[in-house]
């Protein structure tokens, strides 16, 4: 920056390149991470095999090999299933595949559903203050304060009981996932919107009469959303790994279709005839999330050099 | 609080497995709805409740026929065997896992922190259980001349106390149940521990020429377990009431097997008395941290 200014002179750089060179640091502090590039482009092939799983010569999912199956799994490479095939003569790749649509589609919901939810709930309380945000963030508290887990598994027996089906709906998973792990993005939100509405800039535009929605949602939200990125990132990690535990457990997605988690909850049985069964679906959801928390890390780093 | 348990108390089947008893009449319903005092409004019900709670009554369990308050006291030991094991053996290597990384960032040694820490919190809690099973119980080590292998599931081989029967029993839940805790646990320790290496008062201790280990150990490691305390208090909770998947895959008689069991069955007032006992813990363990704190660091003051 150094080259031909005048002494005093303020630079006076067109607001469209900074954001070039802002967006350029960006990119260059996420190529460094080498690792979160793996875990990216690990991400999008499995996000592309899911979506177009139908492209790929699969065996139906659900579709039970009866002329091979004899009653135990198959093993893998036998009679054209690449993989084997799990307790019921399902051909185990195409389930994997199929199942990492359901994983993936669950994960994406409930994420954007938390982060809806937490942002609206974090912007407003961040905003306003007073009294609003004691009662919103005591809300969140005991939210946060509860192991998920159990109060997740709680619920979904009780809308299993109360809808008198012993199959839960896709949606519904969504919505309870979603509906409970807000809180830690509306404390995020929170955190930042109580620091800039202390900047200059949100004073100006409410001096210029602005409505507090559109400060809230046109002025400060756009400089929130980096950590809400970051932490969206590694919150779908959490939710495919909380997904799934509910369907081994066998309050989640249920069978015959086909997701990570319920594929392993009958694989334990037959473990020490069919090892594969239990250890391909698991081998997915590892690499999945791991890629997902080295994508997240990166981005942090990338978006947000302050952050731990 | 509150709020929440009415959220709970509200589904309606608190009578269930009653209703799917073939031997059950309508009319039975009926008397049973009225001694139980369900043909009372919610709100009265709820009053009642807490009421009950606040004696330290949790009610009766309807799949076990036992009360609420015995069938949970029933498992609390093994339960805080398991979690104890387990508590130790996190913070101990999750804590020297972190500053050894912290001690010399981006060494390979960092490097292998930071990498198991990756693993440990991706790795989907039920399949890693499932791969440990497989490897040590199912399959056994074949390693000089010896096949061994660990038992699988429970608590015990017979019903007399065996120490050694009992540790075997324990090694591979307690690892399972670890994993996710040493990793979370040293990252926080790491992180914490780089940024108060660059303090201040740790230059002054190096300049008054004292050995590295002393600063680390002596200066360094008080400050910073400040914010490690608070992950690990926000982590107890879930650790002692019972880690549902761990003792469900392990056939562990604690509460976490207790609370899934009664899931199955829709016993409402088990569980209900089971998230008591949670939320129980919720506060108590942010007392303890608050304590912590204090003691940790003497600028914090109670009132």
């Amino acid at each position: 920056m150094a080259t031909t200014l005048a002494p005093g002179a303020v630079p006076i750089v067109p607001a469209d390149d900074e954001f070039r060179v802002e967006r350029y640091g960006v990119w260059k502090r996420f190529r460094k991470h080498k690792l979160a590039l793996i875990g990216a482009v690990v991400l999008v092939l499995i996000t592309l095999t899911a979506i177009f799983a139908k492209a790929f010569p699969l065996w139906d999912p659900n579709y039970i090999d009866q002329a091979n199956w004899s009653g135990y799994p198959l093993a893998p490479g036998v009679a054209g299933h690449f993989l084997g095939t799990d307790e019921a003569g399902r051909d185990l790749l195409s389930r994997l595949i199929y199942g990492a649509q359901i994983s993936l589609t669950v994960a994406f919901f409930a994420v954007l559903m938390e982060i809806v939810i937490g942002t609206i709930v974090g912007a407003i309380a961040g905003y306003y203050g007073g009294w609003i945000d004691y009662t919103l963030m005591r809300v969140t508290d005991v939210f946060l304060a509860i192991p998920l887990l159990p109060l997740l598994l709680v619920l979904t027996a009780i809308v299993a009981a109360s809808s008198n089906k012993a199959a839960l709906g896709f949606g519904v998973i969504v919505v309870i996932i979603g509906g409970l792990s807000w809180p830690a993005v509306a404390r995020l939100v929170r955190a930042s919107f109580l620091s800039l509405r202390e900047k200059e800039f949100c004073e100006a535009a409410r001096a210029l009469g602005n409505r507090d929605g559109r400060i809230i949602f046109r002025h400060l939200l756009p400089n929130a959303v980096a950590p809400i990125i970051v932490q969206a990132t590694l919150e779908v990690a959490g939710v495919i790994i909380t997904e799934s535990t509910l369907s081994f457990l066998g309050f989640g997605i249920q069978p015959p279709t086909a997701s990570w988690g319920n594929m392993l909850a009958n694989a334990e049985s037959n473990m020490s005839i069919a090892p594969w069964v239990a250890i391909f679906p698991g081998l997915c959801i590892l690499i999945t999330v791991l890629a997902i928390n080295y994508l997240g890390d990166g981005l942090r780093d990338a978006l947000d050099p302050n952050m731990k | 609080m509150i709020l929440y348990w009415i959220l709970s108390n509200a589904p309606g089947g608190p009578l269930g497995p009653y209703l799917q008893n073939p031997h059950i009449t309508p009319a039975d319903i009926e008397r049973l709805r009225h001694n139980f005092g369900l043909d009372q409004p919610l709100p009265v019900r709820y009053i009642r409740w807490l009421g009950m709670v606040l004696h330290g009554d949790l009610g009766y369990s309807t799949s076990n026929s036992e009360s609420v308050t015995t069938a949970i006291v029933e498992r609390l030991p093994a339960t805080l065997l398991l979690a104890g094991t387990s508590f130790v053996l996190s913070l101990i290597i999750g804590v020297t896992f972190g500053i050894v990384a912290a001690v010399k960032p981006y060494s390979w040694i960092d490097y292998l922190v930071t990498t198991f820490a990756f693993f440990g919190q991706s790795m989907p809690v039920f399949w890693f259980a499932l791969m440990l099973q497989l490897v040590f119980a199912v399959a056994g080590i074949t390693a000089f001349g010896y096949h061994f292998a660990l038992p699988s599931a429970g608590i015990s081989s017979s019903d007399d106390f065996d120490l050694g029967d009992r540790i075997e029993h324990l090694v591979l839940p307690t690892i399972v149940l670890s994993l996710l805790y040493i990793a979370v646990w040293s990252r926080f320790t790491r992180s914490s521990m780089l940024e108060v290496i660059r303090t201040d008062y740790m230059r002054t201790a190096a300049a008054k020429g004292l050995d590295r280990l002393t600063i680390i150990m002596r200066h360094g490691l008080k400050n910073a377990m400040i914010p490690v305390v608070t992950i690990v208090a926000l982590s107890l909770p879930g650790l002692f009431s019972g880690a549902v998947v761990t003792e469900t895959i392990f056939a562990w008689p604690g509460m976490g097997r207790l609370f899934f069991n009664a899931l199955g069955q829709f016993d409402f007032p088990l569980l209900m008395g089971y998230l008591v006992i949670v939320s129980f813990l919720v506060v108590f363990f942010n007392l303890l941290a608050d304590v912590t704190y204090a003691w940790l660091d003497p600028r914090v003051k109670y009132d």
